[in-house]
């Protein structure tokens, strides 16, 4: 391909994900708030723009004219750093996400481990945050962050391989592509000799709410023990920044439990039935923010964990689980595949 | 506002301003810090009968590096004073106080000669914005009193002011 129209599809790309990124984090806020308002039978913001939808502009004017402010004591490079590095790789998993056959900034054949491999630079981040803080309870924090981190990226990652298993690749592409069809080829369901299918996505989605450090696993913010977490000594757009990265992992987790369990962009019904059944990137987007919305209702539904029961859900639950699953998903393809 | 004689700026800012202090006043997240019986009535304002978020100040922010207003609700004992200065230290610029209750106000019913338990009144050493009289207010005067300090921000109220019959 020449080299300049290859440039211009690049910047349009870096263009579109950062915007992307940064309007879903802005306005999963606005949804987060008037959620949360809805389950406690308030009204959430109104007063601001119709129906509060200038709430968050005004937010982020608030926090980017905020003093920015370095305590004293704190390691300045890595302190400066932080918010940034937990940024930057959630912006960089937007890049091989297939929204539609055609819309995806590099169909790579590793796609689903690039996504893993960038998204566990977050928590390095988070640390870093922590640690660089001069504050006991950031330092506290972190480490509760990356015991939380490492004990669910392994059912993670082994519903992963699971999957690609089922599918025979690591490009997201054709891990959708398999899923063509209709809702009955979808890979959470106990249709097409894949029983195991719902069990694969409970698993999957608790350990996506974990690593996003969502409620009811978000220890690495508990407010009635560590003050604010690893952010506590953030003020300004350095809070703004961490909070952009969360909202943007948020997303990130919902486009794989999509492309990985929903079929994609594919449409539920078969392509036989006139305007439904018509397959592209609205049907990602349906399924999509339907996830997040349900990560807003678990978070506005349920207590948080304590640290050791969230330890032993992993390490007693899900990783047993996730194993038999893998053995016996193997087992069955085997079998009847 | 509008005792204050500002000199004009060579650099004319107002656009920018307007939007700044707009911003500022339509966001101002309090931090999660009570003393007494007004800190029941500020959760008060914060639930579903009267519901803050209205006004976009339900974020209670738990660090003080994230906060906009304190809102000093209750007794300030001398044991708690220094936690509330540095509390008070710990935030970034720009920030407001909003004294809440009579107590912060003056020492409230607490006040009498002899004491030595009280700090009398949030402004002996903080410079509040904003006074809601009360023992303790009701989440009404708690809105009014955000209301209040929205119009000292951004210099336009959101609603007409009630007027006392």
């Amino acid at each position: 391909m020449d080299v300049g129209v290859n440039l211009i599809q690049l910047a349009i790309y870096l263009g579109g994900f950062i915007g992307f990124a940064a309007l879903n984090a802005a306005y999963l806020v606005w949804v987060e708030r008037k959620g949360a308002a809805r389950f406690q039978k308030r009204v959430g913001p109104k007063e601001t723009g119709p129906f509060g939808l200038l709430q968050p502009p005004v937010d982020g004017i608030k926090l980017m004219t905020k003093q920015i402010n370095i305590p004293e004591g704190v390691d300045k490079p890595l302190f400066i750093l932080a918010p940034i590095i937990s940024m930057v790789p959630a912006i960089m998993c937007f890049v091989t996400v297939p929204y539609s056959n055609s819309i995806v900034a590099r169909d790579i054949n590793i796609g689903l481990l690039l996504i893993f491999a960038f998204a566990s630079v977050n928590i390095l981040a988070l640390m870093l945050a922590g640690w660089s803080s001069k504050n006991k309870y950031a330092v506290m924090s972190s480490a509760r962050v990356v015991s939380q981190n490492i004990a669910y990226e392994i059912p993670m990652l082994v519903i992963a391989i699971t999957i690609v298993m089922i599918s025979g690749s690591l490009n997201l592409r054709e891990i959708v592509d398999v899923q063509a069809g209709a809702f009955w080829n979808w890979n959470w369901l106990p249709f097409n000799g894949n029983f195991l299918g719902p069990i694969t996505f409970i698993l999957f989605y608790i350990c996506s709410l974990a690593e996003t450090n969502r409620a009811p696993f978000d220890l690495g913010e508990c407010e009635s023990e560590l003050v604010a977490g690893f952010h506590t000594e953030y003020g300004g757009m350095g809070f703004g920044l961490f909070f952009m990265a969360e909202y943007a992992n948020i997303v990130i987790g919902a486009s794989l439990v999509t492309i990985l369990f929903l079929g994609g962009w594919y449409s539920p019904l078969p392509e036989s039935i006139p305007f439904l059944g018509a397959s592209g990137i609205w049907w990602f987007f349906a399924k999509m923010y339907f996830l997040i919305w349900t990560v807003v209702w678990i978070r506005w539904t349920f207590p948080r964990m304590t640290v050791w029961g969230l330890l032993n859900l992993s390490w007693k639950i899900l990783i047993p689980f996730s194993l038999f699953n893998l053995l016996a998903s193997a087992g069955l393809l085997k079998f009847l595949g | 506002m509008g005792t204050e004689n500002i000199p004009s700026a060579i650099i004319q800012t107002a656009q920018s301003d307007f939007l700044i202090n707009h911003g500022r006043a339509n966001s101002l997240w309090p931090l999660t810090f009570g003393l007494a019986c007004c800190a029941i009535e500020m959760m008060g304002a914060g639930a579903s009968r009267f519901d803050l978020s209205r006004f976009g100040a339900e974020v209670f922010r738990p660090s003080p590096r994230q906060c906009d207003v304190m809102i000093v609700a209750g007794t300030i004992s001398r044991k708690m004073y220094p936690a509330v200065k540095v509390l008070w230290d710990q935030m970034p610029e720009p920030k407001w106080v909003i004294a809440m209750g009579n107590c912060a106000i003056s020492g409230g019913p607490f006040k009498f000669d002899g004491q030595y338990g009280i700090i009398e009144g949030a402004d002996t050493f903080l410079p509040v914005d904003v006074y809601i009289p009360g023992c303790p207010p009701r989440p009404e005067a708690l809105l009014e009193g955000i209301m209040e300090l929205e119009e000292r921000v951004c210099g336009m109220r959101r609603w007409p002011r009630v007027e006392p019959v």
